[in-house]
């Protein structure tokens, strides 16, 4: 196999497998928050706020993913 | 289309190696500092102009921290930290949101080849910059609690005696906290530089397939993440500030 190709697969293999644990989780995450919105809707900004920042923290599982794909891709 | 990990170097400053993003970073600290400068010299009992705009930001962010460490004198010690990270990480990454970005440069060599180089990349898209973020927050933690509990008790986080009670679980959960202020530096590091740059490659990628009107809701979305990531990287330093702080059980 030739390099280029060999980059590309492996690229594409980081971010694709990476993506799939940070997809449950946010998943997860969302409806539980939503859950709780529903039951006390008076609490919803403070849900907000927390479920944002656990996503933020989420995501980045994916952005490590990502970043490790860019640099088998540009680096 | 042109796509580097790296910052690009704009020019030398005697041997000094100018890139682009510690450019936009020397500009932002240097226009915030000005501001700040310039208000605090003008400074008025009833504020007026900008002079607003700098207290709401001074005391929203107080009080954010003082609802997370709930202690005055705490909050008052972890504030300059806080709200220095917060506004500079936020500048930095609208800063690289700016029309231009990727496009407007110089010419020059970069990786060997001929190449454009833009002088608008956000200072949070260099690893460096977040890597040197991420190292003082994490020894500002070590040294927080060192200086809150004492040497030998903040020690006792990380180096329990495997014959208390549960018989050597203690040690390993130790070991693994120890191994996780490590994972802290890590995480920090590429959870900003990957939001930064990924937004980055996203905004040249759809730059390039419609040059209208298709790049508009990404940018959003940009500015959305810089906020987010801005807020994420204060805060959590705020939270592992504050738990450094917490004697350890037993």
């Amino acid at each position: 196999m030739e390099l280029e190709a060999a980059k590309m697969i492996g690229a594409a293999l980081a971010m694709g497998l990476g993506a799939i644990g940070p997809g449950i989780g946010l998943g997860i995450l969302a409806s539980k928050a939503l859950e709780a919105i529903g039951r006390n809707p008076e609490a919803q900004s403070k849900v907000q706020t927390t479920m944002i920042l656990a996503i933020a923290v989420t995501e980045a599982v994916a952005i490590y993913a990502l970043v490790v794909a860019l640099m088998i891709l540009f680096g | 289309m042109e796509i580097s990990i790296a910052a690009e170097k704009l020019f030398s400053f005697g041997t000094f190696p100018v890139t682009n993003s510690f450019l936009i970073g020397a500009i932002v600290s240097g226009a915030l500092m000005l501001w700040t400068r310039r208000i605090v010299e003008h400074w008025k009992e009833v504020p007026r102009g900008s002079q607003n705009v700098l207290e709401i930001i001074v005391e929203s962010i107080l009080d954010l921290v003082q609802s997370v460490t709930q202690d005055r004198k705490q909050a008052l010690k972890f504030f300059p930290l806080i709200a220095t990270i917060f506004l500079f990480v936020l500048f930095s990454n609208w800063a690289g949101l700016l029309p231009g970005l990727g496009t407007v440069g110089i010419y020059g060599e970069h990786n060997g080849h001929h190449t454009i180089i833009p002088f608008l990349r956000s200072t949070s898209a260099d690893l460096n910059f977040t890597l040197a973020l991420s190292l003082i927050v994490v020894f500002t933690i070590q040294f927080t609690g060192i200086a809150a509990l004492g040497i030998v008790k903040y020690g006792k986080k990380f180096f329990i005696s495997p014959f208390q009670k549960p018989y050597g679980i203690g040690m390993a959960v130790g070991l693994l906290e120890l191994v996780s202020e490590v994972g802290k530096t890590i995480s920090f590091t590429f959870r900003l530089f990957g939001n930064v740059f990924a937004g980055e490659v996203l905004l040249t990628v759809m730059l390039h397939l419609v040059p209208y009107f298709l790049p508009l809701p990404f940018l959003f979305l940009e500015i959305f993440v810089g906020f987010i990531q801005a807020v994420v990287f204060a805060m959590l330093t705020l939270v592992f500030l504050k738990m450094a702080t917490i004697p350890p059980e037993h």
